[in-house]
């Protein structure tokens, strides 16, 4: 299609949402809490009706999709394509159950298209696909890609004059891949301070412990020496997680890691630092206890 | 003999003159820019050429970021190292996605020479050509380049655009309009069809002109997109001329001979013969022995336009 065609199409679709709203909350931290404890009844019910998907690494991460999308990013859920948006880069696409549960919560689409997690028709496909699925900046869930993509983002950003942040959100044993010591090494390089990632830090992969499988350590000092400004939370902590990533957009010419140490299956006594529940759906059995345990 | 030019110099001639164009014109390279010519952007455009060192993944992964963020982006390395290297990146975030990013990969085929295997990108067509939404492209030469890559700029879309490294022989005139998807007949004859693409085309036009004086007239085919690929000129040369040879400097599987013979099969069944590299790697060499040595001359046109022709029925 010819590139003025696809320029009438955005200007088109944009011209209807002048009046989307910039999306807030005032949510309290403790409010917060109840809407990460409702994010992971989400996230259960919907691996669980789907039979299949990954509850360990969705779990993990909620406190910090929460934060970032209800408190940190400006974002608009009637207008995604607002060319100013901060985006967010699932890189561990895997845990696109979590990222859906949060993005129906801001309003992007119904709640109720949760439970169409994983079925053909439905916008909410295994891992994440741009295509169809509003909120959604790149398809994701071969690993070790969403950084360098974020540079990309980034860099535009800068030539644009837009103020947007990028935030991605990496799993450690995503970490393994070089490709993402590459683009760790570009953001540096193009002085990337608009780019934050954002570590989900729960210590496990898919074999087991990384310190077993494919040790990383010493991981805060790799960051460092790839020219990263680092920041370490306990990453199922708002109180830490909101200041740190407020914290990560001040710093000039370098981009930020905010390394958040995790709980994989965090929310769940038995899927807690259980690797069986990297990739296997709850059955409903213990899709009810977990609801129990999340309530 | 015709003129020649180097069709990585018209590429980045008119990624220049994109530039002055269009400033969502971006261009990366990973530190061979001196080879893919994109050093001319980026001496003129400094701000928006990204050189990413000798990292390809995270090169095709910062473009697609970058034509997510409304920019046209062109990267480039050489073909051995663009779909093979990247193949995953590619498929995840340029052609699934569908976007905005255009692919120039120099070096294609084993006519780079010297350097050997390692530098022969002679897969590059089937990897890339099997990705749905790609728009295939190998230019015969530097004004079809040039053409191919505004085309290629003013296209929404993925791209990928095979050029060479030496200087190939002048097919155009200055007046050559590119029109994207279409076969190009640049020679008339009824007694069989060549349908070539990069180097072999000015092969293949020699090859046509030399069969004639055994009688032998040779129509031959540009093919210039290969994907999406021009059925209904295949469909029309198989009628009119009821024998192909296909041309080109890759390997025979999923190549351009591969489309070609699909194409046959379904619409328009006759005789195929295949010019391409045989199920091997090739050495070092000069470009022209490494050509002669591995069937990709006029010569080696001219034998399977002669065998297919028999080949034909009645
Ligand atoms: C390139 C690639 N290789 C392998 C996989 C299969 N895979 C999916 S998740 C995963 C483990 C990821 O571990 P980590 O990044 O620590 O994620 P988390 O533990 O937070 O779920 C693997 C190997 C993949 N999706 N992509």
């Amino acid at each position: 299609m010819p590139v003025s065609e696809v320029r009438k199409l955005i200007s088109v679709t944009s011209a209807k949402k002048v009046n989307a709203e910039v999306f807030s909350s005032t949510a309290s931290v403790a409010e917060l809490e109840m809407l990460a404890k409702k994010v992971r009844r989400h996230i259960v019910s919907m691996i669980g009706k789907a039979g299949s998907g990954h509850p360990g690494g969705s779990l993990s991460a909620v406190e910090i999709v929460t934060a970032l999308w209800f408190k940190v990013m400006r974002h608009k859920p009637q207008d995604p394509c607002w060319p100013d948006r901060d985006r967010f880069i699932l890189s561990k696409g895997h845990a696109a159950p979590l990222l859906y549960a949060v993005l129906a919560e801001c309003g992007y689409f119904p709640v109720e298209e949760l439970l169409t997690l994983r079925q053909p028709d439905s916008r909410l496909q295994g891992h994440p696909d741009c295509t169809v699925t509003p909120g959604i900046e790149i398809s994701a869930g071969a690993l070790g890609q969403g950084l360098s993509f974020a540079v990309g983002v980034s860099l535009a950003g800068r030539l644009d004059g837009r103020g947007y942040g990028v935030y991605v959100l990496l799993g450690d044993g995503e970490c393994d891949e070089g490709q993402v010591w590459e683009a760790a090494m570009a953001a540096a390089h193009f002085k990337l301070d608009n780019l934050v990632a954002v570590v989900d830090n729960n210590g496990q992969q898919i074999d087991g412990w990384n310190r077993d499988v494919m040790n990383l350590e010493p991981f805060n000092e790799k960051w460092a020496a790839f020219g990263w400004q680092v920041i370490e939370v306990e990453g199922h902590d708002f109180s830490q997680l909101l200041p740190a990533l407020d914290r990560a957009r001040l710093v000039k010419g370098q981009p930020t890691v905010v390394i958040a140490h995790t709980v994989k299956g965090k929310g769940v006594s038995f899927m807690e630092n259980n690797p069986d529940f990297h990739g296997k759906a709850p059955d409903t059995e213990e899709v009810a206890i977990a609801l129990r345990e999340l309530q | 003999m015709p003129e020649s030019a180097f069709t990585r110099q018209a590429y980045g001639e008119t990624l220049v003159e994109l530039g002055r164009e269009n400033p969502d014109i971006v261009v990366l390279d990973a530190d061979l820019s001196r080879s893919t010519m994109t050093k001319l952007f980026a001496r003129e455009f400094p701000d928006r050429f990204f050189d990413c060192g000798i990292a390809e993944q995270n090169m095709v992964s910062i473009a697609a970021g970058l034509a997510a963020s409304g920019k046209i982006a062109f990267a480039s390395t050489f073909a051995v190292f663009m779909p093979g290297r990247c193949f995953d990146q590619i498929r995840m975030s340029i052609a699934q996605p569908g976007l905005n990013v255009k692919l120039v990969a120099s070096h294609g085929g084993i006519s780079v020479g010297e350097d050997g295997f390692s530098h022969h990108a002679i897969e590059d067509l089937s990897l890339i050509g099997s990705l749905p939404g790609f728009t295939v492209i190998v230019p015969a030469d530097a004004i079809e380049t040039a053409r191919a890559v505004r085309a290629a700029a003013e296209n929404y879309g993925p791209f990928y655009i095979r050029l060479c490294r030496p200087k190939t022989p002048l097919v155009y005139s200055k007046d050559y309009r590119f029109n994207l998807g279409k076969a190009v007949t640049l020679r008339e004859g009824g007694d069989a069809c060549v349908v070539a693409i990069g180097l072999m085309v000015s092969a293949a036009l020699e090859a046509a002109e030399n069969l004639k004086s055994s009688g032998i007239e040779c129509r031959v085919l540009n093919m210039p997109t290969i994907k999406p690929l021009d059925e209904a000129a295949i469909a029309d040369a198989a009628a009119k001329t009821g024998a192909i040879v296909v041309a080109e400097e890759h390997l025979e599987h999923g190549g351009l001979g591969s489309a070609v013979a699909r194409v046959i099969a379904r619409r328009q069944p006759v005789p195929v013969e295949f010019i391409a590299i045989k199920d091997t790697y090739a050495k070092s060499g000069k470009p022209a022995e490494l050509l002669e040595q591995y069937g990709l001359t006029a010569k080696d046109i001219e034998q399977a336009v002669r065998k297919v022709v028999k080949r034909k029925v009645g």
